[in-house]
């Protein structure tokens, strides 16, 4: 196959970026995506030229690290990562465009990295049940509904990729966030420290500088693990409930 | 140099708990006063972070990922093993303890094998009390499904994402405690050298990928949780970014590589498709609960999944249950890649290549429905069907073995302490557990146990015996670590030659794949070893790296690991040389048994071969500690 590719090139990020195009003459359709770009930057190389700077890391698919915003579609045009798409699902002789996530939240490192950091600073406003090492019940001692067990599961794969903040205009984190609220809330571990949580988290994702939701449903439509927009609306339910009831509030610290 | 175990004294079932009695313990109003460094986020170092940081001392943690949930524990697919006996089949810690020394060829220590079969309860306690949404039954109660090399079910999972639901929970746990101001956390930071003050480890020197700056952590204690070296064969079912660096420079200052060559080599993973092939796919070894394992009778080159269909039973030679009736497809992981090795060394592989065999679950969607096979495995199912353009449900699956573990690393003692005082290794990073064949989930369990449950004893009982004295990164140690690190990134970059860091990585992936690999012999070896000397001869004047030092570069920091995992194949072809046995992955051609299973020396080789560096170019020094075995016979290990 042959392809052109349009690329995003930035130095670093006080720099400004522009797009450069470079034609890949022996694409292999069984190529992943990453691979495509493998073979380019050591061709690149070879010519003297640096290579195109991008994230990845466990290419299956898990790790979250790729991204890549391609032909106007966060991890390109079906709806898995970047990682994992391959190039039998382009046309030869097509142009494809490079970009890399655009939010405010997640500024240009160089070329198509983004940081992401964003991401880490609200799990880390809320995003866990307070439980130290040892000292924690026998495993079997709750027992959960597989219903829940399962609706839990489905929420806890989210990557942390950034896609449903790529793929939304405002770049709203909402389906990100909500993930982790709604596996924990859930959850009956997570169930104590549920309304400290989503109001944390939904101040540290404000403070991040992640637009709001309007409700367009591109996240869930380009969320390569298909995390639903249903999280969203419990994550809003959570949240209002924790307005309006008030909890307490440990005074003075208990050791 | 002699090597002290340090294993305790006393019944093999009380050890741990005398040991944990015995160790000297930090008083919690001092334990703030001494910091200790973490390198790594996987699930040992993530555990490890937030156990610490949870005791009160204060931590800085490392990786080199954008954030630590992504470190490669996140890919772990089939489950973690407990031995909770929750299905009343008979589990016991002694019988996970037997399963994993036997399962590990006899080559690993009873001691610290027993510690983790009894840790592994706790575990599983602390996941779910995280909210790790592990499988569940009906009733509501956790699930359990079995892997290879045991007869009980004690896998606990979530899906096929096992590695990510625990890798989460860890995370979360360490977020807590960054939250809490006890763990201060450098993402895209790469450790390239450890710091030696007076004999102790006191230090790491790192570089900031994004900006390329090298900076100094002093700190009391240094524990590396930096995974395994699966990438020295190019492809594998590693990320791309695991690499050696962090062990490599450690044992380069002193501390000892304990059975480098002891590799695992997973039989489930996706056959390569070309040489833009990057790396390998593992599907889950509980794939091998439903599926079974075939190839033609007779050779019929090239044939496709599609077609598989269409051979009738009588020939198919469903070659593991034919040759091990009780264990069948459940055979541990190295004697299921051998036998497939074989199978398409007589040509009777198949796929375009060749070098693949079906894994069939026709039988199991009979049985059981497509929608419970979906259940179980669906994004495995997705996955495959993703790589290859086929369709798993309509035909069977193409398989072949890849490089997927290490079971070397690190020599550590019972402590987990290297043989550099103050410097520990954790998870894969060390050598200590599996022996020469690590069992199916049974490194998630481990990682755990080191970091949640081991090192938060182990470690006390070091610092209890230190001046709370900080060091200063002023000191000539730190000055001359940065030296060092910054002449090595001036030479790569000064280099300038004509191939670039990937070509140089992949020859060295195709010589251990080739004479390191699934069998080796001294022939074979002495061939790779002078293979690998040219190669890095020629890595070191004409390897091409662009860019600046100063800045995000990507081909600087593969040039960086390459440059290690190219003096660490040397090392594992000398230790192969070395083991003129065969054990668990390592299979010697010159040591097998008539009909061609592997044999074992258990005479002149129960012992563990720990490597000591003596400077640039110099053979290393083999250390041998002999494993003693008081509660497990020795016996050839037979699954037929
Ligand atoms: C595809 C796949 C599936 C698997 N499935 C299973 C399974 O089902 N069950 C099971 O028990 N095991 C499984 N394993 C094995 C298991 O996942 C690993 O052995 C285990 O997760 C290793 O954990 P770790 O914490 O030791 O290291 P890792 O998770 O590899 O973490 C290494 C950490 O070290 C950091 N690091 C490394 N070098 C440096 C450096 N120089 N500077 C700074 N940071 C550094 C990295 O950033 C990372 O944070 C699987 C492995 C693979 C590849
Ligand atoms: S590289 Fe890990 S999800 Fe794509």
């Amino acid at each position: 196959m042959k392809i052109t590719l349009k690329i995003w090139r930035q130095k670093d990020s006080n720099s400004k970026g522009a797009f450069k195009t470079y034609v890949c003459d022996h694409v292999s359709p069984d190529m992943s995506f990453l691979e495509m770009l493998d073979v380019l930057n050591n061709d690149l190389i070879r010519k003297g030229e640096e290579s195109i700077a991008f994230d990845h890391d466990c290419r299956e698919g898990i790790c979250g690290m790729c991204s890549l915003y391609i032909n106007g579609h966060p991890h390109g045009p079906l709806q898995t990562t970047t990682c994992q798409l391959h190039m039998r699902s382009f046309k030869d002789g097509e142009t494809i465009t490079i970009e890399p996530w655009r939010a405010k939240a997640f500024p240009v490192v160089k070329d198509l990295v983004v940081d992401r950091s964003a991401f880490d600073r609200i799990q880390r406003s809320g995003g866990f049940i307070s439980v130290n090492t040892g000292g924690v019940p026998d495993a079997n001692e709750i027992p959960i509904p597989k219903k829940i067990a399962d609706e839990a599961f489905d929420a806890a794969t989210c990557i942390g990729c950034g896609a449903c903040v790529a793929a939304c205009k405002n770049a709203s984190a909402m389906l990100f966030v909500s993930a982790k609220v709604s596996q924990f809330a859930l959850l009956p571990q997570g169930k104590p420290e549920r309304k400290e949580r989503v109001e944390k988290m939904v101040a540290q994702m404000d403070e991040e500088g992640f637009g709001a939701c309007t409700n367009t449903g591109a996240c869930e439509a380009e969320c390569p693990k298909g995390i639903s927009i249903t999280n969203i609306a419990r994550m809003n339910r959570e949240y209002f409930s924790a307005m309006t009831t008030s909890y307490e509030v440990a005074v003075g610290g208990g050791e | 140099m002699k090597l002290d175990s340090k294993i305790p004294e006393g019944p093999l079932a009380e050890k741990w708990t005398k040991h944990k009695f015995n160790v000297k313990l930090v008083n919690p109003a001092n334990k703030r006063k001494y910091d200790v460094i973490v390198v790594g986020t996987g699930l040992a170092g993530a555990s490890a972070a937030a156990s610490l940081g949870e005791l009160g001392y204060n931590v800085k943690a490392f990786c080199f990922q954008d954030s630590p949930r992504r470190a490669h524990s996140i890919a772990a697919q089939g489950g973690i093993n407990a031995a909770k006996n929750y299905q009343n089949d008979g589990d016991s810690v002694y019988r996970l303890f037997y399963d994993t020394i036997k399962g590990g060829d006899y080559r690993a220590r009873e001691g610290n094998v027993y510690r983790l079969a009894e840790v592994s309860v706790n575990i599983i306690d602390q996941c779910v009390a995280q909210g790790v949404p592990f499988a569940r039954e009906y009733g509501g109660l956790l699930a359990n499904r079995s892997f290879g090399g045991a007869q009980v079910s004690r896998t606990f999972y979530a899906r096929g994402q096992t590695g990510q639901q625990l890798l989460l929970g860890a995370y979360s746990a360490l977020n807590r405690q960054i939250a809490n101001g006890k763990v201060k956390m450098y993402t895209r930071s790469e450790m390239l050298d450890v710091v030696i003050v007076d004999g102790k480890a006191r230090g790491i020197i790192t570089r900031d990928l994004v900006t390329g700056k090298i900076e100094s952590h002093s700190a009391h204690a240094v524990l590396l949780c930096t995974g395994g070296y699966g990438n020295v064969f190019y492809l594998s079912t590693n990320a791309k970014g695991s690499n050696v660096t962090a062990a490599w420079r450690a044992h380069k200052k002193g501390a000892l590589f304990a059975n480098p060559c002891f590799t695992q080599i997973h039989p489930t993973c996706i056959p390569v498709s070309g040489d833009h092939q990057s790396k390998l796919t593992l599907m889950s070894e509980s794939l091998r609960n439903d599926g079974r394992v075939w190839v033609p009778k007779v050779a019929k080159p090239g044939l496709k999944a599609v077609d598989a269909v269409s051979i009738p039973e009588s020939e198919r030679d469903y070659f593991l249950e034919r040759k091990y009736p009780s264990f069948g497809n459940l055979v541990p992981r190295d004697v299921a890649s051998r036998n497939a090795k074989t199978v398409c060394d007589e040509g009777r592989g198949v796929g375009a290549t060749g070098l693949a065999v079906f894994l069939d679950f026709s039988d199991a969607i009979k049985r059981d429905g497509e929608a419970a096979i979906r259940a179980k495995y669906g994004n495995l199912f997705d996955m495959y069907a993703q790589i290859t353009g086929d369709n798993p449900y309509k035909g069977p699956m193409m398989i072949y073995p890849a490089v997927h573990y290490t079971m070397g690393g690190l020599w550590v003692d019972y402590n987990l302490m290297t043989t550099i005082p103050g410097l520990y290794a954790l998870g894969e990073a060390n050598f200590s557990d599996h022996g020469a064949n690590r069992l199916g989930a049974s490194a998630l369990m481990q990682g755990l146990a080191d970091g949640y449950f081991v090192i938060p004893y182990t470690l006390g009982d070091y610092l209890a015996g230190m001046s709370y004295e900080k060091v200063s990164t002023d000191r000539p140690e730190f000055k001359e670590a940065i030296d060092t690190v910054n002449s090595r990134v001036n030479t790569l970059l000064s280099i300038k030659g004509k191939k670039t860091v990937d070509q140089f990585h992949r020859e060295l992936g195709l010589t251990m794949w080739e004479y390191c690999g699934m069998s080796r012999s001294e022939g074979g070896l002495k061939t790779a070893k002078a293979k690998i000397q040219g190669l890095k001869k020629e890595f070191w004047s004409d390897v091409a790296v662009l860019g600046g030092a100063a800045e995000l570069n990507q081909e600087l920091e593969k040039a960086l690991r390459v440059a290690d995992l190219i003096e660490l194949g040397e090392l594992m072809v000398d230790d192969a040389l070395n083991r003129d046995e065969s054990c668990g992955g390592h299979f010697r051609e010159e040591s097998a048994t008539p009909d061609g299973e592997a044999k074992r020396k258990d005479d002149e080789y129960a012992y563990v071969a720990a490597w000591e560096f003596k400077g640039e170019d110099q053979p290393e020094q083999l250390h041998k500690e002999e494993l003693i075995f008081e509660n497990v016979k020795l016996t050839q290990r037979s699954y037929k």
